[in-house]
């Protein structure tokens, strides 16, 4: 699902959304947004990542008009936007609950966009069979929201936010309140629809999957900030600092203090004296605390596929647990009882034993020294 | 599943779930065959063969009983102490026995009267009337009556009350020729003697019938029964119930048969010694009805008639029929006349043969304006016409009060539904505070705010805007009962409103806005509709609790914003006229009724939300 973001043309294009030192404070004691820059070229699907609290929804509140900045601007298409109430800033928006008029039916509902902006009625009724077509629900145009499903609610919901033909498209957990397999189902689909009609959008959850599947570009937030923003799979393989390593996908840490760095690599003491090789990400020099990231799949105990002069660790096999189309398996490393491994269930896969001794090594590369 | 189950504790042949599970498919195999047959479109069938209805029905039989056990004590509290009386009380509003009840030889008579001739009734119906308001007056019921029919004919309060009081010297001439005659006529003894016996029970039972319609003294219910049974064991005595009282006395049937009016006069006699004094016939001498009924039926007897009679004293009632021929016969239309000129008023008597069956529309014509004329129900004159005038003003002022309410009430419900939870709190409290104030201290407060001397004027005369002469005057009109019904009335639609407000996530506004809604847009179609479920709830509240609201208006409506229900407190407490002011809440209530049916049409009564 990932594609490549054209990130050429950000450079030269003028950006289609900015933030330009976005600072946001409900109480005036504490920043919630603290110094947001952030560009999107058109067309992007950008995904505001992070855990709740984090500044994710302000910004998009912001952007929406719903919410001011209290210092920096936001522009849209080139023009601040800061004082244009929402209903001219012409942003289609998906809200988590949906908020389709309870006492309007679906046509009603898609209806009300193009009423506003004063459509003659023949175009509207084409405009709305069109839009419901593209959602699949060209049959229910006669429901209310409430007799309908979930996602035939969510499909609603996000055919009203596109029926104006805005440009950018801003979705606030849109997939929250679904199960799992129409979840993902709905991720598809929305990706889809955005790219074929090539809308902006901007899209926040707290699913790092989510964010995964669908986004040209992820923004991870954290306290007020914008932690790292990049592709989702430069997330995934090359965090910049420890949050975002941890709060993408599944990682083992280990704490150690950087011994040398020589090259491109850092030897890394553990507190109980092993040595590891890692790739150096925000460390610098030696006697500097360190974390240290390993994804779990990328662990590796059979030693023939280890680099020649790789370092080492001894490890205990704790549990073993079968999940289907990989095994799970849990190490007792360097003290820690946590340290995951992932296995590809393939028919020579060796299947570890509880209380067997192993040894366990990674590429350099897999294995990143992060600030501590 | 199997294997699991027979290692476990259960023995071989325990049915293990899936034996239950083969015998389902086993039965719903059994079961197919017939549905697509005959029975396919007969009821539904339960695995026993009862119908499905019928089996569901039964297990929640005990449910429902159960539901029921828990509301029976509000419910019987309810109907004895509130549905109960207000059905005894609407039913006043048609009831009118008591013209029956107290004159009941009267109105069987008067009935065959017509009034088109322009005569006054016979002399059979003033002897009727004589008969029956001798018993009356000396029950002191006759007030009563008059008061009654001084609703449909004014004067009739003061003619009762007047002839009541000269009805004992009706055909005083011939009591005293028969106490003249004899001294043993004036003897209580003799008259026992004269009229005992045995045989004359119909007549007594019918006297002491006659007797407790017109005092109101009802008979004992299977209830009471119970009761004193109840008492009983605890060593405590029930008054003896009207219809058990002894009488201490025994009518004679060949007495009766003989002396018909004299027997019946006679038995009331008894029967109001007995219940009203507590004692009996032989305590004292009988009242003058009953000579007069002798001196009656003595003339209606052919002398041989009466010598074939041989009941005791027989010889006295001879002579006495021989001296009552010397005196001219009771004239009782003179008498009545002699009284009071009006009892030759046709219009008089109209009134009496009009209201005499048991049951009238005569308070609900009242209550709306009209009166029984000759040619039926007509409307009165128009400067007699008041109800119809209240109940306008009542309807429209209670619609100003429900609309200043919608008007003062939804910015505040808005308000509160959108602050946050502790401010919310802190100014419901403000909202509800004049539920913990006394509904008479807030009324009389606006009396002191808005009367001319009062704190507004006051102010409007310091800030030069009103001369100190001219004064605004806003109190004791419709003015003044709107504002301070308003003002109490506020929180009824404030709550309801609260409450549904509180359950529209900002999300709604928040989307329409961004689909390109101004503020109002967004409010007037997507936030207002979400509310209208709330405005009904408040409305109907505001509207039902002012439409009989009569504590405010008492006190500051004066007399133009006096509504309905001032006019049924009168009418209850001063005129005493209880069948109208009962005819008038029949009407009342089935105006709301008819309100609430109507915005159960329109709105939808499930539309209404009073919280959730």
């Amino acid at each position: 699902m990932n594609r490549e973001p054209d990130l050429a043309a950000t450079d030269t294009q003028e950006a289609f959304v900015a933030f330009e030192r976005v600072q946001k404070s409900y109480d005036g004691e504490t920043l919630v947004v603290k110094d947001l820059n952030l560009d999107m070229p058109k067309g992007e699907f950008l995904t505001m990542l992070g855990p709740s609290g984090s500044g994710k929804t302000t910004c998009l509140m912001m952007l929406a008009g719903f919410e001011t900045a209290t210092h920096g601007e936001i522009k849209l298409g080139g023009k601040p936007i800061n004082n244009i109430p929402p209903h001219k800033r012409g942003i289609g928006m998906v809200f988590q609950n949906y908020a389709l008029f309870p006492h309007m039916t679906v046509a009603e509902n898609l209806s009300f966009p193009l009423e506003v902006r004063k459509i003659s009625k023949s175009e509207r009724e084409e405009k709305i069979r069109r839009a419901l077509d593209m959602v699949q629900m060209g049959e229910f145009g006669g429901r209310r929201p409430a007799q309908l499903s979930g996602g035939q609610q969510q499909r609603i919901a996000l055919a009203r936010a596109l029926v104006f033909e805005p440009e950018l498209v801003l979705m606030d957990e849109p997939l929250g309140a679904l199960d799992k397999q129409l979840r993902e189902h709905m991720q598809f689909e929305i990706t889809n629809l955005a790219h074929e009609l090539g809308i902006t959008v901007v899209y926040v959850t707290h699913d790092q999957t989510e964010a995964l599947t669908m986004s040209d570009r992820v923004a991870v937030f954290n306290d007020g900030k914008i932690q790292q923003l990049a592709a989702p799979d430069v997330l995934y393989e090359s965090p910049e600092n420890s949050f975002v390593a941890q709060f993408i996908g599944e990682n083992n840490t280990l704490l150690g203090t950087i011994k040398e760095i020589r090259n491109e690599y850092a030897v890394v003491e553990l507190d109980d004296g092993e040595l590891i090789d890692c790739k150096p990400v925000n460390v610098s020099k030696p006697g500097e605390r360190t974390l240290i990231s390993i994804r779990p799949e990328r662990v590796e105990f059979n030693k023939e596929r280890l680099q020649e002069g790789a370092h080492t660790l001894k490890a205990e096999v704790l549990e073993f647990i079968y999940m289907g189309d990989i095994f799970r398996t849990r190490l007792r490393v360097a003290g820690k009882d946590d340290f995951i491994i992932k296995t590809r269930n393939a028919p020579d896969q060796r299947r570890l034993k509880p209380g067997e001794q192993i040894e366990i090594g990674w590429l350099p590369d897999d294995c990143r020294a992060l600030d501590a | 599943m199997s294997r699991l189950s027979s290692s476990g504790p259960q023995t071989a042949d325990a049915p293990t779930p899936e034996d239950a599970f083969h015998e389902t498919a086993a039965l719903s195999d059994r079961d197919r065959e017939p549905r697509h047959g005959a029975a396919a479109d007969g009821p539904m069938l339960a695995a026993d063969g009862t119908p499905l209805k019928k089996s569901l029905a039964r297990a929640l039989r005990a449910q429902k009983l159960r539901a029921l056990a828990l509301i029976a004590p509000l419910l019987i509290f309810v109907l004895v102490t509130f549905i109960a009386p207000i059905a005894d009380m609407l039913f006043r509003s048609i009831e009118n026995q008591i013209v029956q009840d107290t004159l009941p030889r009267t109105t069987a008579v008067v009935q065959d009267w017509n009034p088109d001739t322009g005569e006054p009734p016979s002399e059979a119906v003033y002897e009727a009337l004589y008969r029956d308001l001798f018993l009356a007056a000396e029950a002191r019921r006759h007030t009563r009556l008059g008061q009654r029919l001084n609703y449909e004919e004014t004067g009739m309060s003061s003619l009762f009350r007047g002839t009541g009081r000269d009805v004992d010297d009706f055909g005083e001439a011939n009591v005293e020729t028969l106490e003249d005659l004899d001294d043993r006529w004036e003897e209580a003894a003799f008259w026992v003697e004269l009229t005992s016996g045995e045989g004359g029970e119909g007549v007594v039972d019918a006297a002491r019938e006659r007797y407790m319609r017109l005092a109101d003294l009802s008979s004992r219910s299977p209830l009471g029964d119970v009761w004193c049974a109840v008492k009983g064991v605890f060593a405590e005595t029930c008054d003896v119930a009207p219809e058990d009282v002894d009488l201490g006395f025994s009518l004679s049937g060949t007495f009766a048969e003989t002396f018909p009016r004299t027997a019946e006069a006679y038995a009331e006699f008894a029967v109001f010694m007995a219940l009203e004094e507590g004692e009996t016939v032989a305590d004292d001498e009988p009242w003058e009805a009953v000579y007069v009924a002798l001196d009656q039926d003595l003339r209606a007897l052919s002398p041989e008639e009466l010598a074939a009679y041989d009941g005791p004293n027989a010889d006295a009632l001879r002579a006495a029929q021989e001296a009552l021929a010397e005196v001219p016969p009771v004239d009782f239309r003179a008498a009545f006349l002699n009284s009071d000129e009006d009892w030759a008023d046709i219009d008089n008597w109209r009134t009496i043969q009009t209201y005499s069956p048991p049951y009238t529309t005569g308070y609900f014509l009242n209550a709306v304006d009209m009166q029984k004329t000759p040619e039926g129900p007509a409307l009165r004159d128009a400067d007699e016409r008041i109800y119809g005038l209240l109940f306008q003003r009542t309807m429209f002022m209670s619609l100003v009060i429900t609309f200043s309410c919608i008007l003062l009430g939804y910015p505040v419900a808005w308000i509160l539904a959108n602050l946050p939870m502790r401010q919310a709190n802190l100014l419901l409290i403000l909202v509800l505070l004049p539920f913990w104030t006394s509904l008479l201290v807030r009324t009389s407060a606006w009396k002191v705010m808005l009367q001319q001397q009062g704190v507004i004027n006051d102010v409007l005369v310091w800030l030069g805007l009103v001369a100190d002469e001219s004064r605004l005057i806003m109190i004791n009109n419709q003015f003044g009962t709107i504002v301070a019904m308003t003002h109490i009335l506020l929180p009824f639609m404030i709550l309801p409103l609260y409450s549904v407000m509180q359950t529209i996530p900002p999300s709604y506004l928040r989307a329409a806005k961004s689909l390109g809604a101004t503020n109002w847009t967004a409010f007037w179609r997507v936030y207002f509709p979400q509310t209208v479920p709330g405005i009904g709830a408040g409305s109907i509240l505001v509207f039902i609790l002012a439409i009989g609201y009569y504590i405010t208006p008492e006190i500051v409506g004066g007399t133009t914003g006096t509504f309905i229900s001032n006019r049924i407190a009168y009418h209850i407490s001063s005129s005493l006229n209880w069948g109208l002011a009962a005819a008038l809440g029949t009407i009342l209530l089935v105006v709301v009724l008819v309100l609430y049916w109507a915005y159960d049409k329109i709105v939808g009564i499930d539309n209404v939300k009073l919280g959730g």
